[in-house]
């Protein structure tokens, strides 16, 4: 564990090892981070039932720290999208992106969440839960695999790892803004495309000019 | 063994057990034949369709209305409404169907009222076709949202990733670059809008009716006129609640802890399963059919492929129907651990319970793993067969599992649970549904056993191998959630007692009747086909109009009409109960939402 954290670079003496470790705020912070990430209690569909069994005692997500799901996303700091997308849920799922602390990460777990999957064709499916919220890491299957989840799981604490202090858009100053939370119109409204859909709807309006 | 298998003719042609005449002179000219090449049933006028389904009920005992659906004819113009009416006492269905001009508004009488378990169902087919019940209680949409444009189910509905009407796509590449179909949308997304409209000023549909028809009293008065009055409010539990059991909604109106009034709402994880489904080639259906009731693939597979070789007329040889039942009495285990596991976590026993239920589901998903190479999404069943032969040595690892590790764990399970106090103070007499209500509600499956009707599909209208098979119907008496919960230990013993046989009886030779097609050949006509899935009874009904893609492709989800019941098993109940009764329903939200 000590060498997960301990900056090579800073010799510590033979007989302080295991007591002291020199480090990096870079590095403690990640550390503390890759091994505790909170999942939500999320499940959308068929890949929730790879994702309860990882949890179970054959998969045993606890090594990884994570086996602490929270039902509430103030809690969390992974959103594991396991499931297809709809357009019904898509609103909630925004809502719930939107109330997650800061740092969050969100991990498209399978075909549909990815991209819409072997659904994506359908009326009420959403391509890719990509579309609204941005997504660290895509897990590929239908479903994964609990192994393909574990190590999803392990890309995102490499990503983790990698993180500073200096760049992580969560210590700017700016406070980081909200997604707008689609609307159940007639069809899905995603409030960033108004502008797109009024500019449709003059089209029609005045027929463009004979060329 | 080859003289033991029936006749193919035979099986395609049901024996009908009503005397041929007596519905038509009965009903002047209001009923008569379906006499379509390859439709069974009666055509009955809208005018005469309460009356008639009425005189079903009551005179000739078909007490179950098991599936409602609809059926776009565009190229006759009409639209169709279709029932299937099973007696409990056994026996096959009788189909009888509306017919009704596809001019809007098309309206078709509600038959609510004589059996309550077309509720939802109809709601559906005035969401999805939007064909209008007069005299339906609720009338809302139910998957899709208030304000949706278009009924999609319309054969002439194009969805925005249209591309053509039926697979196999001719060319995905044309000229050797692969598209993405999101490209060619002017949203880069699947949606698509009225041409005149705008969202300035538009105000979305919300709820705001849904909560209105909920509250029992005006704006003026609380109370229930007795004593204090007290106030009422409305909760949501869900969409996103660890307890539902996925994406699922109920809006609960309350009077202090009591539950006045409950409806589920569902359509979160609509995925347009039967949309696709007529889109797809017959055998493209099949992975889908995994999708939908994720946690019992095995058995969906079976539903779909028995309705299918109903129309080809064909059956599968005898190995393949002892492999079928194998697997399918594997998934009702797994199944069953899985929702005792979870109903313990909803009645509070959190995760502890579930854990040692998913250990022995994992033992079972290593044997589908290693014959149909997927853990979860089996895609296993083909007509007239299954994909692969079992692997060597799997039935030895079977055999060890159903003669000595399962029984024993389940035997655990009992001693452990049942008479747990927090079980029995949480379960006994909670969320009653007496066999009448049951059986008016169309409950399927352990919901309506525990209710005390012994109606089991694999009893009552045997398929398979099941007429040979020696089991007990489980039946329980009580209807609560521990007669639920009981009931499903039940029939994991039978289930238990099944694979016993089927193992010992396990025989040699072909596992596919023919050579195995791509693109079968499916004679116009239609089917319906039902198993008793672990969640209750799993239909399809097929019509077919002899091309590649099924003309109407619809599914008996047992998850989705068991929930018409909830609303009734929970008024008057206190709002912790919710949690437990909807846990005991044992619910997927894959299949109620399709």
């Amino acid at each position: 564990m000590t060498e997960d954290i301990n900056s090579p670079d800073i010799p510590v003496p033979e007989e302080l090892k295991g007591q002291v470790a020199i480090t990096t705020l870079d590095r403690i912070y990640n550390w503390g981070r890759r091994s505790s990430v909170w999942p939500m209690m999320f499940g959308l569909a068929c890949c929730a039932i790879e994702m309860i069994c990882t949890a179970a005692s054959r998969y045993d997500l606890s090594r990884f720290g994570m086996e602490v799901m929270r039902p509430s996303p103030r809690q969390t700091d992974l959103m594991i999208v396991s499931g297809t997308v709809t357009k019904k849920m898509i609103p909630q799922i925004v809502r719930l992106y939107n109330q997650m602390p800061e740092p969050r990460y969100v991990m498209a777990m399978g075909a549909c969440a990815s991209g819409g999957g072997p659904f994506k064709e359908g009326y009420n499916v959403v391509s890719g839960v990509d579309k609204f919220v941005p997504v660290d890491v895509y897990v590929p299957g239908c479903p994964p695999t609990p192994q393909a989840l574990l190590h999803g799981l392990m890309t995102l604490q490499k990503k983790i790892d990698n993180e500073s202090i200096n760049t992580s858009p969560w210590y700017s100053q700016e406070s980081s803004e909200e997604i707008p939370i689609p609307i159940l119109g007639p069809d899905l409204i995603d409030p960033r495309d108004f502008d797109r859909i009024a500019a449709q709807r003059n089209a029609v309006a005045e027929p463009a000019p004979e060329a | 063994m080859e003289e033991q298998r029936p006749d193919p003719t035979e099986m395609a042609l049901p024996e009908q057990t009503i005397p041929s005449d007596e519905l038509e002179t009965r009903f002047q000219g209001g009923v008569r034949r379906d006499d379509r090449d390859g439709y069974e049933g009666y055509v009955v006028d809208t005018g005469k369709l309460v009356e008639f389904a009425t005189t079903l009920r009551d005179e000739m005992g078909y007490d179950y209305l098991s599936s409602v659906t609809g059926v776009d004819y565009l190229p006759e113009a009409q639209m169709e409404v279709v029932y299937h009416a099973y007696r409990t006492s056994g026996g096959p269905a009788l189909v009888f169907k509306v017919q009704a001009p596809r001019q809007d508004p098309i309206v078709v009488p509600t038959l609510t009222g004589v059996y309550r378990g077309a509720d939802f169902q109809e709601r559906e087919i005035w969401d999805l076709y939007g064909i209008r019940f007069s005299g339906h209680p609720d009338l809302r949409r139910i998957l899709m949202w208030e304000g949706f444009e278009g009924h999609p189910m319309r054969r002439d509905y194009r969805e925005t990733y249209f591309e053509e009407e039926g697979k196999p796509f001719k060319n995905r590449w044309p000229e050797g670059a692969v598209y993405r179909i999101e490209d060619k949308q002017p949203f880069n997304k699947n949606v698509r809008y009225p041409a005149d409209f705008t969202p300035d000023g538009w105000v979305p549909e919300g709820d705001a009716a849904l909560y209105a028809g909920m509250m029992k009293v005006g704006p003026d008065g609380n109370g229930n006129g007795r004593g204090l009055g007290t106030e009422q409010i409305i909760v949501n539990l869900g969409p996103q609640h660890p307890s539902t059991h996925g994406v699922f909604r109920v809006v609960v109106t309350l009077e202090g802890e009591t539950i006045v009034d409950l409806k589920p709402v569902m359509g979160y994880l609509h995925r347009n399963h039967e949309k696709i489904g007529e889109r797809n080639t017959y055998l493209m259906n099949i992975p889908f059919t995994d999708r939908l009731d994720y946690i019992c693939s095995m058995s969906n597979n079976l539903g779909y492929v028995l309705a299918v070789e109903k129309l080809m007329g064909i059956r599968p040889p005898e190995r393949a129907e002892y492999i079928r039942v194998m697997m399918v009495e594997l998934t009702r285990i797994a199944n069953h651990l899985w929702a005792t596991g979870f109903l313990l976590n909803d009645l509070g026993a959190f995760f502890t319970p579930a854990l040692y239920a998913i250990n022995e589901r994992e033992l079972i998903l290593d044997v589908f793993e290693a014959t149909s190479g997927s853990r979860m999404m089996c895609n296993y069943m083909r007509f007239g067969g299954v994909a692969r032969d079992l692997p060597q040595g799997i039935l030895e690892t079977v055999r060890e599992l159903v003669f000595e590790r399962l029984p024993r764990r389940v035997d655990e399970l009992d001693a452990y649970l049942t008479g747990n106090e927090i079980v029995r103070s949480r379960g006994i007499g909670v969320g009653v549904l007496t066999a009448q209500q049951a059986l008016d509600y169309s409950a399927a499956g352990p919901v309506l056993r525990a209710s005390g009707v012994a109606y089991d599909v694999r009893r009552a209208d045997p398929y398979s191998i099941y007429d040979r098979l020696d089991f007990d119907v489980a039946v329980r008496y009580n209807g609560d959630v521990y007669d639920r919960y009981l009931i499903r230990l039940d029939e994991i013993r039978q289930s238990l007692r099944i694979l016993r046989q089927v193992i010992d009886g396990m025989p040699e030779g072909e596992i596919q009747t023919g050579k195995p097609v791509y693109q079968v050949r499916v004679p116009a006509g239609e089917a319906y086909g039902r198993v008793e899935n672990p969640k209750g009874e799993l239909g399809f009904y097929v019509v077919s109009n002899g091309k590649p893609n099924p003309w109407r492709y619809h599914v008996r989800a047992p998850s989705f009409i068991n929930l018409t019941a909830m609303g009734l098993m929970c008024v008057g109940q206190k709002v912790a109960d919710v949690v437990a009764i909807l846990g005991s329903i044992d619910i997927v939200l894959g299949e109620t939402d399709r």
